[in-house]
């Protein structure tokens, strides 16, 4: 449905809102729990003088949770445009970074750059060259099988790539030293945002920020990529051209992610379905929805998982929680409707 | 001057012609059917036409010019494809769907306007579907989606129509208002090239015919004259007197 001005203004401030609360929830809640009011007088303290960093809540927020949530918006958002962008692009309601392999390949590459003790540049090129590799592949061999349903083909032969490249990451795990670089990878590959500093988000902030713009320009021909690529042809779109564009800026989306909080699994397909049911399918309104929604989400998760227990919880068990029963639910929902 | 022209045209996919060479011409404002059995090429000469699939060999000219050498965002401001009537995967509006007919005439890293979608709004009143633009393309009827889909197409603002089995799937009511369609299309001076699987629908609105099979145009001329009993009973394989009995006991 198109939304009138009215609902539009209402839709957004309504996104924006959650956003905020989800954030001054998110600085308020931890093993040392802040009062909202403490939150705002240290978050508006800078207002007045410099970051207050002398008192105990002023230390939590500036130098621990913030870096934090601020990490957690990135990975979401990232995740979430990637994967809408991968189902526009692919005609497919069932894929996403994860579905695709890319997460996997991305994971592999950042593993390998862990074990020959990178840099977190390296560390995030080899993500992203093991992403696009990734995805080449399953585009590539899902071109090859025809006359069969392409969602379905789509959907196995990113289970295979995923796999192999699982396979590849296990490898490195038992070549990895046990003692230093095994738990690192280990906890890593489960996804987390324990580990990212304030280093990683300026890094990762850039690429999320290069594969986003291309995706805002092409905002409105992305739509096209939903029809038959002869019918898009003759609306007068480069069908493969525009999709090697999305392709190459959703994978260095997904990169960005993975090398700063691992492989967070179920975000980029769970967030741009229910983003579809608020927005709609439009991409130039879908798009900034599922951005909103994916970084209100991974932070509303990763408070859970350093809030929920006594010891961390790694932050993609938490996603698959939530998203392994949504996929089942969409797979029936899918099944019924097509 | 034609507005689509074939050239010792051969159609097929990967190197390996069907049929002979076409030769063949659409002028402004005519209506052309193209009759012909499944699997007789209809689809891969309009892929061809539309430029999505090459030539095996001969050319297909708009303008003067190769559809190889036109960029295809201005290949789209003459040639508008209708499409069978599909559901489509993913809910866009009615709006939605019809302003994609805009994409070719938007900036290259635009998106539609107020105007846009002012003339998308008049075209689907201009088919008398204004009334479904808020509705959700995969919820509306058959018959519904091919208005849609025709809307789309004029607000491209093309000069030819390509319409694939435009009445296909559809009932005897949208049927009619399909076809009636397409005459005050022609009327306006749009050329239309339609393939159908009914010849009474093909001899209601056009000016000629073509009669193609096994990748070959086997006649194509004044529709009185192009469609006979004897020519459908050689196009189809069917005997004389079953066409002929057809025709006549229609009304």
């Amino acid at each position: 449905m198109r939304m009138k001005p009215a609902d539009r203004r209402f839709h957004w401030s309504f996104l924006i809102l959650f956003l905020m609360v989800v954030v001054i929830a998110a600085l308020a809640i931890g093993q040392y729990t802040l009062a909202p009011s403490a939150v705002l007088k240290a978050l508006l303290a800078p207002a007045i003088a410099l970051p207050d960093t002398s008192s105990d809540a002023g230390i939590v927020i500036w130098n621990l949770r913030l870096p934090r949530i601020a990490a957690g918006l990135l990975v979401g958002a990232a995740l979430a445009a990637a994967g809408t962008a991968y189902q526009g692009m692919f005609r497919n309601p069932l894929v996403s970074p994860d579905i695709l392999g890319v997460s996997a390949g991305a994971g592999l590459g950042a593993s390998l750059a862990i074990l020959l003790g990178l840099s977190l540049p390296f560390v995030q090129g080899l993500a992203f060259a093991g992403g696009l590799i990734a995805v080449g592949t399953v585009y590539w061999v899902s071109g090859l099988v025809r006359r069969h349903d392409p969602i379905l083909v789509l959907v196995l032969s990113g289970v295979a790539v995923g796999t192999l490249f699982g396979a590849g990451i296990s490898l490195i795990k038992v070549l990895a030293d046990p003692s230093v670089q095994l738990p690192s990878i280990t906890f890593w590959l489960l996804g987390g945002l324990n580990g990212a500093s304030r280093e990683d988000l300026m890094l990762a902030l850039p690429l999320v920020l290069a594969g986003l713009v291309p995706m805002i320009l092409l905002r409105w021909h992305v739509n096209l990529l939903a029809l038959a690529d002869e019918e898009a042809a003759a609306l007068g779109v480069d069908v493969h051209k525009l999709r090697r564009i999305l392709i190459v800026a959703a994978t260095l989306m997904t990169a960005a992610a993975v090398s700063i909080a691992g492989i967070v699994g179920w975000v980029g397909l769970v967030i741009p379905h229910v983003a579809r049911l608020i927005a709609g399918s439009e991409f130039s309104r879908l798009l900034p929805t599922s951005i909103l929604l994916g970084a209100g989400f991974l932070v509303i998760a990763d408070t859970l998982a350093r809030s929920v227990a006594s010891i961390e919880l790694p932050l993609g068990i938490l996603t698959a929680l939530v998203g392994a029963p949504a996929f089942i639910w969409l797979l029936a929902r899918t099944g019924r409707s097509g | 001057m034609s507005i689509l022209q074939t050239r010792d045209l051969a159609i097929g996919y990967h190197g390996q012609a069907l049929g002979t060479v076409i030769n063949l011409a659409i002028h402004p404002g005519e209506v052309v059917s193209l009759l012909g059995p499944n699997g007789s090429g209809k689809t891969t000469l309009f892929r061809t036409l539309l430029g999505v699939l090459p030539p095996v060999s001969g050319q297909v000219l708009a303008g003067g010019r190769s559809l190889q050498q036109w960029p295809q965002r201005k290949l789209a401001n003459l040639l508008g494809y209708v499409p069978q009537a599909h559901t489509g995967l993913f809910a866009f509006t009615v709006e939605d769907v019809v302003l994609m007919g805009r994409t070719a005439r938007l900036k290259r890293f635009g998106a539609p306007s107020a105007r846009d979608r002012h003339i998308a709004q008049a075209m689907l009143e201009r088919m008398g579907a204004g009334h479904l633009a808020k509705r959700r393309f995969t919820e509306i009827s058959g018959g519904q989606r091919q208005l849609a889909l025709i809307a789309r197409a004029l607000a491209q603002e093309v000069s030819l129509l390509i319409m694939d089995e435009p009445t296909a799937s559809l009932d005897f009511g949208n049927q009619l208002k399909t076809l009636d369609a397409i005459e005050q299309l022609r009327n306006e001076g749009l050329s239309v090239l339609i393939s159908t699987h009914q010849p009474e629908h093909a001899l209601t609105i056009s000016d000629r015919i073509a009669l193609i099979r096994d990748g070959e145009l086997k006649a194509i001329g004044p529709a009185q004259e192009t469609v006979t009993p004897a020519s459908l009973a050689t196009l189809y394989d069917v005997a004389e007197h079953m066409v002929a009995g057809c025709f006549s006991n229609a009304f």
